[in-house]
């Protein structure tokens, strides 16, 4: 069995897919290419399970851990001896996990997707552009090279540009891809300096080289001599990775993108904007967790970043009407939960229990959010809205649905038997262990939780019946691909995950302690009942409540006008203030003193020009000038 | 010899359109241009064959006496930077002609000044005479005016005489330090010979003083700020061709000769003048960008980004570092291929929309598929999206520039590469205003997508943006040789 050959294919193949539909299939055969590129998938997707279950199973582990191999490591950009960009491919037990956590994701948004999308007049590019999403997000799992990350990292941010821009004539879609895009970037900025610092310290841009390069030299780039506005070298390349990691990760405030990208079709934001993209800046840190382990100080802040964007986004997603929109707020805050565990991973002792929570939650997130998302397709599907308050009654209608976003919002509020629990319980106690304020303000977060998802549940499904006229859906490829997903969301809780995965390799122990989880279990019931009190019947209490938190209550609709700072930073001050004064400076200034210059010239010129004026009397009389000067200066001198 | 033909024949592709008429003009360029594709490629396959690790600097070389009272020679030879510049030339000329195709006005005399300014760029691509290099510099700056004067739009006739104006005198500077470094040669060896000088090493005060002759001389051609206001006038007001040709060559004939000059004659003075050399870059990347931002003419708008980017060449220059030099060649290229592509798609939704103005176009997309996906790709060329052009050659550079221990040049190196959020925010402004959107309504609908000659001019530009960022490590190959001869030098 040879891993390079396979992982060949697994890139090869999407991005093959990714260019042939696009130059060929995708306008002439639209519905042809759908189905290839979701057969494509398929096979990817059990190449991807072929070697899970090789590395996990037929490997196994040498000496109590997972090995790490390197099948692939191809030499592309020569800088200097050390300094290269290679392809190098990575397989160790996070990547493999994502690899089948990508592939299988995408897969189940290939098959929802050929019956959502169709009658889309760009149903072929679509598939097209999901292909290409599907070769980066590969691409970046495996790579074990700073920049190939980096490379794919980009592929990613302009495939989720494409995707969300998919209904390029809508102007809320171009412009929520424009600012995706461009908030990303802007924390890839800071991404690329912190990958120039890192590969500067280890003169290597191999991930593995690195890791391994400061891990022997810390004392070199901690020390004072190696500080810069009073921090060390090595704490600043990991604040600045972390930075690229919040932008993609949509970390407070760099999370304004997500909300806006549920512009695009709503397949795509199970895909990329819930599963797999946006949980790819929890990966980096993860992929350099060694370094990251090496600097208390930046761990704290990932800690408290990812705790506070937790609650934040928590408290947004409790006022929102828009079900995409409380969507991608949950999102936003689960995967602070993800960063706030990755924060309170102990070192000291030696257990590395956030680590491994983290990568949990990642993967039964992955499994539940999706689902979730694709749940709001079918809704949307059916009633032809995004408000929550156009809805109700729901589950008549949409049994399917009904039964699978009942699960995922058990799942999501974590509670037990589903998948949720688990990774969420995990998590706490990796937090109580480290910071009891990041675990108070994770525990709180736990309860909103709860009552927002249940808010979002019985306002689509229980409540007043808005619309009486629909159908009852019937068996689709829709419904196949929800049915596929409760399964698992119902089942990966039980995967005994710290035993796979874990920050040294050696196997922790995530176990449920009945008397820990009491509280978090009460708070999600709590959240329940809360939700069910306002929103299982329709009444009065929603509104009054509105009413009387006043202008808190306005102030979080409007997402504490985040949103609107930006637009003033962007708009007034960068584009106005900036661009525009040093536009007017280059065409005034600058150009200005070239056209003085010429004028100038022109001036001399003119002046000149009326010495040769062809008259001889003229010629006559300087001349005399002439002579009677040079006969003064003769006669004094001599 | 085979370098010769790279001369003879755009002379005899100039000399059979002045002869022949109508319907052939058109082909007979194109064929012209094709050919010197072919010998080029000749040039390299000749080129490959006889390199060895532990070369001369420059091969295939011709030395035939011109002038003697004077010491002219005519002088060539190619190594691989030429060879790489030489490529650029003739895929943008090839596209440059088919984006023409339909030209009407006086057009032979339009395609016999393509041709010209063509030779000039090649001749001075590969010359290894001083006063050779000077007069090909020439050649390929003063048909631009009657270009854009004749066949230009807007304001023309100021833009024509601002552009050749600043040329000619960034040339008179160019000739100053020429005359100035033959008259302070020792006595002995009174010689024009770039290489025979570079062998010689000048005296350090000679270098140091005739130093910013050539660094502004050329560095006006780079659009160095701040004189960089010839390049949106000049740009804005030529015909695509021309702005293709200019954005494309003449902007990388500064800093080739930046390179092959400055970098190998004045290696001392280079050390020396590098800190203003990288701020002035510097300020020009952040600065164009910026003033990027606010323009509402795509012309402009890809003219002042040219600003920004040809600012990464001179930081690559300037930064001396073996990986910073290749990485300049790079950004030399993707520069060239992907702005030529641009003012291509522009050019081509100008003839089709007629106006350049950005806010009065929208939805494009639905109706120019073709044109429209050209545009996004030159756009995501010019913001360094990995597999295109222009991430290979600014990576490049930064790493080269992040090699540098000093702190001042990290601190530049940094705020080069805030660039590339600034890029990102002009380049997705004017994709999704001008191709996404709504259509306006008063834009006509009879709007066409692109025909063949269109079709093919952009697949070549393409192909060459695929190739650097794809296949970086071909160019890398011929590059390094070159690269480690003058890094030789520096390190002298």
């Amino acid at each position: 069995m040879n891993e390079g050959l396979i992982i060949t294919l697994l890139l090869c193949l999407p991005l093959m897919t990714f260019v042939i539909i696009r130059l060929f299939f995708g306008i002439r055969w639209p519905i042809f290419s759908g189905y290839l590129a979701t057969l494509i998938l398929l096979i990817i997707t059990f190449l991807s399970f072929l070697i899970a279950w090789q590395y996990f199973f037929i490997y196994g582990k040498i000496n109590s851990s997972y090995a790490l191999f390197v099948p692939i490591d191809i030499k592309w950009l020569v800088f200097t001896r050390q300094l290269s960009i290679n392809f190098t491919i990575i397989i160790d037990a996070i990547s493999v996990m994502m690899l089948v956590v990508v592939s299988f994701i995408s897969l189940m948004v290939h098959v929802f997707s050929l019956a959502y999308m169709k009658g889309e007049q760009r149903y072929g590019y679509y598939f097209a552009y999901l292909a290409l999403f599907t070769f980066a997000m590969l691409g970046l799992v495996l790579s074990g090279n700073l920049f190939e990350l980096f490379m794919f990292w980009e592929l990613v941010g302009i495939s989720s540009y494409l995707l969300i821009g998919f209904y390029y004539t809508k102007p809320e879609a171009v412009s929520a891809a424009k600012k995706a895009f461009i908030v990303t970037r802007f924390a890839d900025f800071g991404f690329l300096i912190g990958i120039l610092i890192m590969g500067g310290l280890a003169n290597n841009f191999d991930i593995i080289q690195i890791i391994t390069s400061i891990g022997e030299q810390q004392y070199l780039w901690k020390g004072a001599a190696a500080s810069f506005l009073g921090m060390s070298t090595l704490t600043w390349a990991c604040l600045l990775l972390f930075i690229g990691a919040a932008g993609k990760s949509a970390m407070f405030p760099l999370h304004i993108w997500l909300p806006d990208a549920m512009e695009g079709p709503t397949p795509v934001s199970a895909l990329i904007h819930a599963a797999t993209m946006v949980v790819a800046g929890v990966y980096l840190i993860a992929r350099f967790f060694p370094v990251f382990q090496m600097d208390v100080t930046v761990l704290h802040i990932i800690a408290f970043i990812g705790s506070g964007t937790a609650l934040f986004a928590a408290i947004i997603a409790c006022t929102q009407t828009d079900i995409k929109r409380v969507l991608a707020f949950s999102t936003i805050s689960q995967i602070g939960y993800m960063m706030l565990s990755l924060g309170v991973d102990d070192n000291l002792t030696g257990i590395h229990l956030g680590y491994s929570a983290a990568m949990f939650h990642l993967f039964t997130h992955a499994f539940f959010k999706s689902l979730l998302f694709l749940c709001a397709g079918v809704i949307i599907h059916t009633v032809h809205t995004n408000n929550m308050h156009e809805m109700g009654g729901l589950r008549k209608q949409l049994p399917v649905t009904h039964i699978s976003f009942l699960v995922a919002c058990l799942a999501i509020s974590g509670i037990p038997p589903f998948s949720g629990f688990f990774s969420k319980e995990a998590i706490l106690s990796a937090a109580y262990n480290n910071h009891k304020w990041v675990y108070a303000v994770a525990l709180i977060t736990a309860g909103i939780t709860a009552f927002y998802m249940f808010r979002l549940y019985f306002s689509i499904f229980w409540n007043k019946p808005v619309i009486t006229t629909l159908k009852k859906e019937g068996m689709g490829l829709m419904q196949l691909a929800l049915i596929v997903l409760t399964l698992l969301v119902i089942i990966t809780g039980y995967v005994p995950f710290g035993d796979f995965i874990s920050a040294n390799g050696k196997p922790v122990l995530l176990e449920v302690h009945f008397g820990f989880s009491v509280i978090p279990i009460a708070l999600s019931v709590l959240g329940f009942f809360y939700a069910a009190i306002l929103y299982y019947r329709e009444n009065n209490l929603p509104s009054s409540l509105e009413k009387s938190f006043g202008w808190f209550y306005q102030t979080v609709k409007k997402k504490f006008y985040i949103d609107e700072l930006y637009l003033f930073i962007t708009r007034i001050i960068i584009f106005k203030g900036i661009g525009s004064s040093i536009a007017w400076i280059d065409k005034n200034a600058v150009d200005g003193a070239v056209n003085t210059s010429s004028g100038i010239t022109n001036w001399l010129s003119v002046f000149i020009k009326k010495l040769q004026s062809g008259k001889v009397q003229q010629y006559a009389f300087y001349f005399l000038i002439g002579v009677l000067c040079l006969l003064v200066i003769v006669m004094y001198t001599f | 010899m085979i370098v010769n033909f790279l001369l003879i024949v755009p002379l005899i592709t100039i000399l059979v359109l002045m002869l022949i008429n109508q319907p052939y003009i058109k082909p007979v360029a194109l064929l012209g241009a094709v050919a010197q594709l072919i010998i080029i490629i000749a040039v390299l396959i000749e080129y490959v064959s006889i390199v060895s690790p532990h070369h001369e600097l420059m091969q295939l070389q011709t030395n035939i006496e011109w002038f003697s009272p004077l010491h002219i020679h005519y002088h060539v030879g190619i190594d691989g930077i030429s060879i790489v510049m030489l490529f650029l030339t003739a895929l943008i000329v090839i596209a440059a002609i088919l984006i023409s195709w339909k030209e009407t006005t006086l057009q032979k005399e339009f395609f016999v000044l393509l041709t010209l300014l063509a030779f000039g760029a090649y001749g001075f691509f590969i010359s290894l005479d001083l006063f050779l290099m000077f007069f090909f510099l020439e050649v390929a700056v003063v048909p631009k005016f009657l270009l854009i004067l004749i066949w230009g739009s807007g304001k023309k006739a100021y833009s024509a005489t601002k552009l050749v104006l600043m040329l000619i005198g960034s040339s008179a500077l160019l000739f100053m330090g020429i005359a100035g470094l033959y008259y302070n040669e020792p006595a002995e060896w009174h010689s024009f010979n770039i290489l025979q000088i570079a062998q010689m090493q000048l005296p350090f005060s000679v270098q140091i003083f005739l130093f910013p002759f050539f660094f502004i001389g050329f560095g006006v051609f780079t659009a160095l700020f701040p004189f960089h206001t010839w390049v949106p006038d000049g740009h804005s007001a030529a015909p695509t061709a021309g702005s293709m040709f200019l954005a494309g060559i003449s902007m990388k004939l500064g800093g080739y000769g930046l390179l092959r000059l400055v970098m190998l004659l004045m290696p001392e003075a280079a050390k020396v003048y590098a800190p203003y050399i990288i701020l002035l870059a510097t300020i020009g990347i952040v600065y164009g960008a910026f003033a990027t931002m606010a323009q509402k003419d795509l012309k402009y708008m890809n003219a002042y980004s040219s600003i920004s980017h040809c600012g990464f060449v001179l930081l690559g220059i300037g930064m001396l570092t073996p990986v910073a030099l290749t990485g300049a060649v790079l950004q030399m290229v993707s520069h060239g291929l992907m702005t030529a592509l641009f003012f291509a798609a522009i050019g081509m939704i100008y003839s089709r929309t007629h106006t350049r103005i950005i806010q009065e176009m929208g939805g494009l997309l639905a109706y120019m598929p073709f044109i429209g996906s050209l545009f996004i790709l030159a756009g995501l060329a010019s913001l360094g999206l990995p597999g295109l052009s222009g991430f290979t050659a600014e990576i490049t550079i930064l790493v080269g520039s992040w090699q540098q221990p000093i702190t001042a040049y990290k601190i530049a190196t940094i705020f080069a590469a805030a660039s590339i959020v600034i890029t990102a925010v002009y380049i997705l402004r004017a994709i999704g205003t001008v191709l996404m959107g709504k259509y306006k309504t008063y834009q006509p609908n009879t709007l066409t997508d692109a025909s063949w000659y269109e079709q093919w001019a952009g697949i070549i530009l393409l192909i060459g943006i695929l190739i650097v960022g794809i296949l970086p490590f071909l160019l890398m190959k011929l590059l390094s040789p070159a690269i480690l001869t003058i890094q030789s030098v520096i390190l002298k």
